[in-house]
């Protein structure tokens, strides 16, 4: 049984982890989660990044946030890649799988899956 | 919406919007109805406000003039011969008990119910987007209910944020478990 006890433990296992990280830096991963990304599928496709991300092991530098309606409904579900320095990456009409792609390529690899992007797909 | 747990998503991040530090989330399924209620402590809206968001032209939202989000859930439950109602206490007319209570009644038995489908999932994203506030969920069924409380598991891990990932494992695989527990008594 997931006990209040487990939940304990897991609570002193990351105590020290916590301050940790704090500020801009690193990559944000936007997922727009209004009616219309709801409604395209934007859950599984959020769920996706915070799974792929955690299992690759890149929680220390990438952040899997939400936001409401990006503006452009017809292309949802939408991912907004944010990274210092660099020009955001809008990924567009995306599913778990192409997420699973993006978080390899682009995540991990620092190599834009460009196919996927709304200057590919629009 | 594909199942009803995402007009669930939908319509509860109206409420986070809305400044709630409590949403509840309450299904209580007897005799065929299901009945959703999603209540909130935020700041309330106005008559007209309650009026007009069942119309799918009136948004808060900037980047488009319509919202969808409540006249979808409308449609959800009248198409099975349900009802939607909202009642809502602004914070100007109560300070203190002020906030919305939406209820929506679904026929389950009607040919045009959407499935709930996973709510579990619902409200992990919930907890995921919104760490800081808390979430009450409860799921009553005649084999049982399913209850989460963020401020039972805040009480816990004190300063560690509900969306870590450890955590938010933690608190799928214990809905799960209780819904598991649930279906053995049901079947």
């Amino acid at each position: 049984m997931k006990s209040l006890a487990e939940l304990q433990a897991i609570k002193n296992r990351m105590k020290d982890r916590v301050v940790l990280r704090d500020g801009m830096e690193g990559i944000r991963v936007v997922v727009g989660m209004a009616t219309c990304g709801i409604a395209a599928g934007a859950r599984p496709v959020l769920n996706a990044f915070v799974e792929g991300v955690n299992k690759e092991g890149l929680e220390g530098n990438v952040t899997v946030t939400q936001t409401g309606c990006i503006g452009i409904c017809q292309y949802e579900p939408v991912v907004e890649v944010f990274e210092a320095g660099k020009e955001k990456v809008t990924y567009v009409k995306m599913t778990p799988e192409k997420a699973q792609e993006v978080i390899e390529k682009h995540l991990k690899g620092g190599e834009v899956v460009s196919e996927y992007t709304i200057g590919t797909v629009a | 919406m594909k199942e009803l747990s995402l007009n669930i998503l939908d319509v509860a991040e109206n409420s986070v919007k809305a400044g709630a530090t409590l949403t509840q989330i309450l299904l209580t399924e007897h005799d065929n109805v299901l009945k959703l209620e999603i209540v909130d402590d935020g700041c309330g809206m106005s008559e007209d406000v309650v009026r007009s968001v069942v119309d799918p032209f009136y948004t808060t939202r900037t980047t488009r003039k319509v919202g969808m989000g409540i006249p979808l859930l409308k449609l959800a439950c009248e198409q099975t011969g349900g009802s939607l109602t909202i009642s809502s206490v602004t914070q100007e007319a109560d300070p203190v008990g002020h906030g919305t209570h939406v209820t929506a009644t679904f026929h389950t038995d009607h040919i045009d119910f959407t499935p709930l489908g996973d709510v579990s999932a619902s409200v992990l994203t919930l907890i995921q987007g919104h760490p800081d506030t808390d979430f009450l969920f409860r799921h009553e069924t005649d084999g049982g209910v399913v209850e989460l409380d963020t401020r039972e598991l805040r009480e816990v891990l004190e300063d560690v944020p509900l969306n870590s990932y450890d955590v938010m494992q933690w608190i799928g695989g214990n809905l799960q478990e209780q819904y598991e527990a649930l279906s053995q008594v049901t079947v």
